[in-house]
């Protein structure tokens, strides 16, 4: 048993943990206290969670522990911890989205990758902080605090699924959930230094997801590794009943398609995201990351994506008109956050409301949906991006059919000072550049870590593949994870705070 | 000035599935407030809709019935605006890519059939209900009736008149009765109508703008507020009024119409390609299985009617009131071998007395076959027609069959001339003063004498027979 405190054994990634609880080493239940004991040391300096259910973790790992007791495992990563982002629900428990509308919500049903996630047997430790409704890029924009970068805690850890990706890279739990509709998985994943896979669109149920941009939302994985991305991956998968957006398209073996071989793989760096608007930092470490990938075997090459800049305006109609309208349910109607002040009428109970429980970025996002989507600039705005979005997939089409996989910078800089941009929404807004073009596509996007800034930084780098061939980026991934070790290194938050 | 009134229909249909369009809550009218509900249809975070496949069925059959295009791919969009009674604050709705696309109902006029287009019949939501009043000063919403599917048919402004409304409506509640897909219910709420009127000057530029009339609760109400609209708007064109686009609203107790709102404060719904559902896919395959279990429309049997069963156009058009009386027809008139007697009972006799006990066609006890049998009976001349109408009463009330009543109560037709000679004889031996005026040439006096026969036989005697044996006999 791990004696009082060891928190070693949650640095080792999620297989390594399934392993030993196969092997009877260890159970959930003393994993799951661990966790809750980290969470717990280290939640005033990290902030990492808005809602931790010791209780609901504590009676999984033992439901899954007494099943390994009768031979039973439900499946590979069963009895492993697991946070899940807090738009994700969980039956019974808040489900904020980081907002004030609904600081008093308790969900009232399973999201379907929860659904999973419990059948799985994995018990959940809590609900992670994010950008309010995932609109963010630092988990400022969490209406309750922010989330603090295990790497240094003056940081941010990207967002919007900052809580996660902090949670992971401090080792609080091996495995989180997170949601990416622009990069939410991606950028915290490089801000934080761990691995996070946005699958394609299609791949992973939405059912339960609180909807910010509908037709870029996925939900993945944040981890410390590739393997384990693999591994969750499949256990979240798949198609769904209940999301007829979600395609039935059989999931294959994941973790089996990492062989370590990239022999012949051809390899395009996306030479628009290798320009003067990213760090040189960032760009020596994807250089560097490349040549390292060249000696695993693989090829090489310029790959271009020619409408990108486009991406940047196209992402911020598309999402915030899906949004504006997503967002409209949330008016003090039926549940969540109602206004104290008396209203004249339904319409100003709706917009006292609406103004005290949303956040500013979200009030911008839902003003500039609604007049994209307006009559008179419906065709100039909504119409037009749809276009645009067509030709960026058709470049995506065109350059995987060249390379198998293409790479570029997860970020154009590493994670920045809390408080730094919180004033400048469009160098905010620049901090997903790399990233939500590939939701715009439709495909898959995967971070690991590939280097540290000389402020020692995380530095991130992005492997894109082909529609539902998320085991080739993964492939990759994890070859080049077993041939470097950025993903193995652990912030010190961990010796200086962590273990008092 | 000669003007004309074009006016088009919206209507709106529930159909009549068990489950709502999006979600798996049953659809049954008058369950306690909030008991059909489920996270999906009251707009809780992170739910998604799924469509229901037997209302985009309904939808295409309704479509084919209405002679439409059926578009192959079409679009769900989101109709967003903020209302109480509708949880999203979106209702899904579809919007530049409907289902069903250019069809037409075929409407009797007085001046012959007349062909008013559709131009869409597409798929939506309904909304909750918002209910005021009560126990304290604040409303509350049910949000039952939220999520059941509804489909919208759009007609052209083909409508020239209140009559015309009226007549569309009413072929459009046989069409969507018959086809199953919708119970057509004013009253109930589950078909609604809204009307849109303007009057133009046909040989001139001059028109008014076009009003929107919402609040419509009946056939009636539609009828009048349309009446009321036409006057209203063609007073204004010949006074040279100026009119603007505006939805009205009926005040049924007043028999007017008042502003609701101008189109400066219309909804601008923003419409956008609903994202959460995929484009609604309708291929060959399933067109021909909905075809394939859809009856054959009300127009085409009528017309049938006519040309097969030779039936005239009036009673072709009663017989085909609905689906279960043309169905019940058709089976008796095939059966007995003479339409147009089975339409005479069907008209008739089987009207009166299913209105009378209100009973509906599928609940009587009178069945096609015992009609036919019926019938038969009457031509083969075992009961009189007037006897047969007391024989039909009784089928009504028993659910026997005739030739059984007609043995039970001895009421079969007497014909044989050895039985009713010695009658006939007798009753010549008793009256002389009839006969005498018959030999005189007073031919109607033999009325006296079959009268005395008849009721000799209590009424079992058959006229014709002995109207001929009397004539006989007098005459030789």
């Amino acid at each position: 048993m791990a004696a009082n405190g060891d928190f070693s054994l949650l640095e080792r990634p999620a297989h390594e943990l399934a392993a030993l609880l196969d092997s009877g080493e260890v159970s959930s239940a003393e994993l799951t206290r661990l966790a809750l004991e980290r969470i717990e040391a280290l939640e005033p300096s990290l902030k990492a969670f808005l809602t931790i259910t010791p209780e609901q973790a504590r009676e999984a790992a033992e439901a899954v522990d007494s099943a390994r007791a009768r031979s039973e495992s439900p499946s590979p990563l069963a009895g492993v911890p697991i946070a899940i982002k807090d738009n994700m629900c969980v039956d019974g428990v808040a489900c904020t989205c980081a907002s004030k509308i609904l600081e008093s919500y308790r969900a009232v049903y399973d999201a379907t990758v929860v659904e999973r996630v419990k059948a799985a047997g994995m018990p959940i430790v809590g609900k992670t902080n994010m950008d309010e409704f995932a609109m963010g890029s630092s988990t400022e924009n969490s209406a309750f605090y922010p989330t603090h970068n295990p790497w240094d805690t003056g940081k941010v850890p990207g967002g919007s699924s900052g809580g996660s990706a902090a949670a992971v890279a401090a080792r609080q739990v091996p495995l989180a959930l997170g949601s990416d509709t622009g990069g939410s998985i991606r950028q915290p994943a490089s801000f934080c230094g761990v691995t996070g896979l946005k699958p394609t669109y299609g791949r992973v149920s939405r059912y339960g997801l609180v909807a910010y941009g509908s037709s870029l939302d996925q939900i993945g994985p944040l981890t410390t590794d590739c393997r384990d991305a693999a591994l969750l991956t499949r256990v979240i998968a798949g198609a769904d009943p209940r999301d007829t957006t979600c395609a039935d398209v059989e999931v294959p073996d994941l973790a089996a398609a990492l062989t370590g071989d990239i022999k012949g793989l051809r390899i395009g760096i996306i030479q628009e995201l290798m320009t003067e608007g990213i760090d040189a930092e960032v760009r020596g470490a994807i250089g560097k990351a490349a040549e390292a990938l060249e000696d695993l075997g693989a090829s090489v090459g310029e790959a271009t994506i020619p409408h990108i800049d486009y991406s940047l305006p196209v992402y911020y109609l598309i999402a915030p008109a899906e949004a504006s309208s997503n967002l409209a349910r949330f008016d003090g109607m039926r549940y969540g956050h109602r206004t104290d002040q008396k209203a004249s009428g339904h319409i100003d109970m709706y917009s006292r409301t609406r103004s005290e429980g949303f956040g500013d970025e979200v009030k911008r996002r839902i003003m500039t949906g609604t007049y994209a989507l307006s009559a008179g600039y419906y065709d100039a705005y909504y119409l037009k991006a749809q276009k645009v979005r067509t030709l960026l997939r058709r470049d995506f089409e065109a350059a995987l059919e060249k390379f198998d996989i293409l790479i570029s910078p997860t970020a154009p800089m590493t994670a920045f000072g809390i408080g730094e941009l919180v004033d400048d929404p469009i160098a905010m807004y620049m901090a997903d550049i790399c990233t939500f073009t590939v939701n715009l596509a439709g495909i898959p996007g995967l971070s690991v870590p590939c280097g540290f800034s000389e402020a020692g930084m995380p530095i991130g780098m992005q492997l894109v593949g082909r529609a539902f061939d998320e085991a080739t980026i993964l492939r990759a991934g994890e070859a080049y994870q077993e041939a470097t070790d950025h993903h193995r290194r652990v912030p010190e938050i961990t010796a200086k705070e962590g273990l008092s | 000035m000669t003007t004309q009134a074009l006016i088009g229909l919206e209507v709106h249909a529930q159909l009549l599935t068990e489950s709502k369009m999006f979600c798996g809550c049953p659809t049954d009218f008058g369950a306690p407030p909030n008991t059909h509900v489920c996270p999906v249809c009251t707009a809780q975070p992170g739910v998604l809709p799924v469509p229901n496949q037997r209302a985009v069925e309904m939808v295409v059959r309704t479509g084919l019935a209405l002679h439409c295009d059926i578009a192959p791919h079409s679009v769900f969009a989101r109709k967003n605006y903020y209302y109480p009674d509708l949880p999203k604050n979106y209702q899904i709705s579809q919007y530049e890519l409907p289902l069903c696309e250019n069809g037409y109902v075929l409407i009797d006029t007085d001046s012959g059939p007349k062909r008013i287009r559709v131009r869409r019949v597409h798929l939506e939501e309904d909304t909750g209900k918002n209910i005021h009043g009560g126990a304290g000063a604040a409303s509350r919403i049910d949000f039952n009736r939220c999520g059941v599917p509804l489909m919208e048919i759009v007609s052209e402004p083909d409508l020239a008149s209140a009559d015309e409304c009226r007549a569309y409506l009413q072929k459009l509640q046989l069409i969507l009765r018959w086809m199953g897909v919708c119970d057509g219910n004013m009253e109930e709420g589950s078909m609604r109508c809204e009307p849109t009127v303007n009057v133009i000057e046909p040989d001139g530029d001059g028109k008014t703008a076009l009003v929107e009339i919402k609040n419509l609760a009946s056939f009636r109400a539609v009828h009048q507020a349309v009446d009321f609209e036409i006057e209203r708007h063609t007073k204004a064109l010949t006074g040279g009024d100026e009119t603007i686009r505006e939805t009205r609203r009926w005040l049924q107790a007043e028999g007017r119409t008042e502003t609701m709102r101008s189109k400066e404060e219309a909804h601008d719904y923003r419409y956008f390609p609903e994202p959460d559902l995929m484009p609604l896919a309708v291929d060959e395959a399933l067109i021909e299985h909905i075809q394939g279990e859809t009856p054959e429309g009300p127009d085409a049997v009528r017309e049938r009617f006519v040309s097969e069963l030779g039936l005239s156009e009036y009673d072709a058009t009663v017989m085909t009131q609905s689906v279960e009386f043309s169905g019940f027809f058709e089976e008796a008139a095939a059966q007995a071998g003479d339409a147009k007697a089975v339409a005479n009972w069907m008209q008739s006799d089987f009207a009166r007395l299913l209105n009378e006990t209100g009973t509906p066609l599928a609940e009587a006890k009178v069945t096609p076959a015992r009609l036919a049998e019926l019938v038969k009976l009457i031509a083969d001349g075992t009961i009189s027609s007037k006897m047969g109408k007391d024989v039909f009463e009784a089928m009504f009330e028993s659910g026997d069959p005739p030739s059984k009543i007609v043995e039970d109560q001895g009421m079969s037709q007497i014909s044989d001339a050895s039985a009713l000679e010695p009658i006939i004889e007798r009753a010549i031996a008793e009256n002389p003063d009839a006969v005498e005026k018959y030999k005189s040439g007073k031919k109607k006096a033999l009325g006296a004498l079959v009268g005395q026969v008849m009721k000799e036989t209590k009424g079992q005697a058959n006229p014709a027979v002995v109207n001929q044996l009397l004539s006989q006999m007098l005459d030789n």
